[in-house]
């Protein structure tokens, strides 16, 4: 935890449950804590990308008001909560909608184990989706000859939408629709994925937290068992992975038009 | 006060839509079954063959809801039981039977039955006896207030070990990190 970490000298800092959080200007409260080694559930965030903010599990509570922390700039003297009984209810509930929406059967699914919706829910001590399952219809799409799209599982994160059009620079992926009609499509005339310039190598291929983008024939190469988040919890493992880096510091942010 | 036997729990399961996966890890938590029917003694089970389900203290199910029989047999589990586990991902969550849940219900018995491949003079079963299916496979939850989950395709043997030994012991039961899985 933080006091492992060097402290940097003359930052500013800010209260999470009560632990001193330095951070650099411009970082948020969710980069400046894992940083300083305190994990904040999330499933949209990724540290190499922008904040987006859609999926809601970062929610904090900052000076008593309700707050997603990805997208809530650091500020001194700032009085986050995170482990509270509270807003671990509150991000249960919005992990146990995602489930309710999709069709999540995880003992049948390629990701389970490296999956961070799973992972979010062991953490959250999800044991049921709680409201009435929506089954919805989401034909796949196997067209491509490397890769296998599993819509059935999409929680609407823009994480591949977002690697294909700013580091891939092909855009493969977009959403469609509004509210519980709003779907992930495959931006092509056809609408199929193997009519894109999709490659095995693409950084939108690494980006789900889920289980929609599967690359084939590789699905079951690790046992079920004994996957990432089946040794530790996503906690631990988000924490040790992303020691020692810098999280959305300025000089890292050049050129992204911030 | 001595001596007083306590009064043993009693226990009904049963398996719905299920494959017997989550009754064999029942099985699996092996010789600590004695130890278990020290606590309890069954009711209704595929373990003890009684066929309907009486005044018990906690009735565990596994499997979801995909015919008719599997609705009658849930209600008569919850008026009978105090406490109702789902237990393993078809009880929870429909599971893999539920992946049925997108395709018309009359196509898939055609398909099934009439105009598969390989098959030959076929028909689709109508006996009576037969409960009718639904047309989508439920969770329990969707039907009937459950009590308690325990995900799990199946729940490992520990991890049922883990429930029935808090839930007998009066706490809330927790499984926590290693023994809470959905696959």
């Amino acid at each position: 935890m933080s006091d492992k970490l060097p402290q940097p000298a003359g930052l500013p800092i800010f209260l999470l449950d009560g632990h001193e959080i330095p951070f650099q200007p411009g970082q948020t409260v969710m980069q400046a804590a894992l940083e300083a080694g305190f994990y904040i559930p999330h499933l949209c965030f990724h540290e190499e990308f922008k904040p987006h903010g859609s999926c809601k599990v970062c929610t904090v509570k900052v000076n008593g008001r309700t707050v997603a922390s990805c997208t809530t700039a650091a500020a001194a003297d700032l009085d986050v909560e995170s482990e509270t009984s509270e807003l671990r209810d509150l991000r249960k509930t919005l992990v146990q909608f995602l489930f309710t929406e999709g069709n999540h059967f995880c003992p049948s699914c390629e990701q389970s184990g490296n999956c961070k919706l799973q992972a979010v829910a062991y953490e959250l001590d999800v044991l049921s989706a709680h409201f009435n399952p929506i089954f919805p219809d989401r034909p796949l799409d196997a067209s491509h000859p490397d890769v296998l799209l599993d819509f059935n599982r999409c929680i609407l994160c823009e994480l591949c939408i977002r690697a294909s059009s700013e580091v891939d620079g092909k855009d493969v992926f977009a959403l469609a629709g509004r509210g519980i009609t709003k779907h992930l499509i495959v931006n092509a005339e056809s609408g199929r994925l193997a009519d894109t310039k999709l490659a095995v190598n693409d950084k939108a291929m690494s980006v789900c937290p889920v289980g929609v983008i599967q690359r084939k024939r590789r699905g079951f190469a690790v046992p079920i068992g004994q996957r990432t988040y089946d040794q530790k919890p996503i906690s631990e493992v988000t924490i040790s992975r992303l020691q020692g880096h810098p999280i959305g510091h300025a000089e890292d942010q050049e050129g992204d038009g911030r | 006060m001595t001596a007083v036997a306590k009064k043993k729990l009693r226990v009904a399961t049963v398996s719905l839509a299920g494959c017997f996966g989550c009754h064999m890890s029942i099985l699996d938590i092996d010789e600590r079954l004695i130890e278990l029917l020290e606590h309890i003694e069954f009711d209704r089970s595929p373990l003890t063959d009684i066929k309907t389900c009486g005044p018990c203290d906690i009735g565990i199910v596994e499997g979801g809801l995909c015919n008719a029989e599997n609705v009658h047999v849930l209600r008569e589990f919850r008026q009978n039981c105090r406490i109702l586990v789902a237990m393993g991902a078809c009880a929870v969550g429909g599971g893999l039977p539920a992946q049925r849940n997108h395709l018309d219900i009359r196509d898939c018995l055609q398909t099934v039955y009439l105009t598969g491949m390989g098959v030959q003079r076929g028909f689709i079963p109508n006996d009576p006896e037969l409960p009718l299916p639904l047309d989508k496979v439920h969770p329990l939850h969707d039907v009937v207030k459950i009590d308690y989950f325990l995900p799990g395709c199946p729940p490992s043997a520990d991890a049922i070990w883990k429930f029935l030994t808090d839930l007998l012991a009066g706490r809330t039961p927790s499984l926590g990190h290693g023994l809470l899985h959905y696959d």
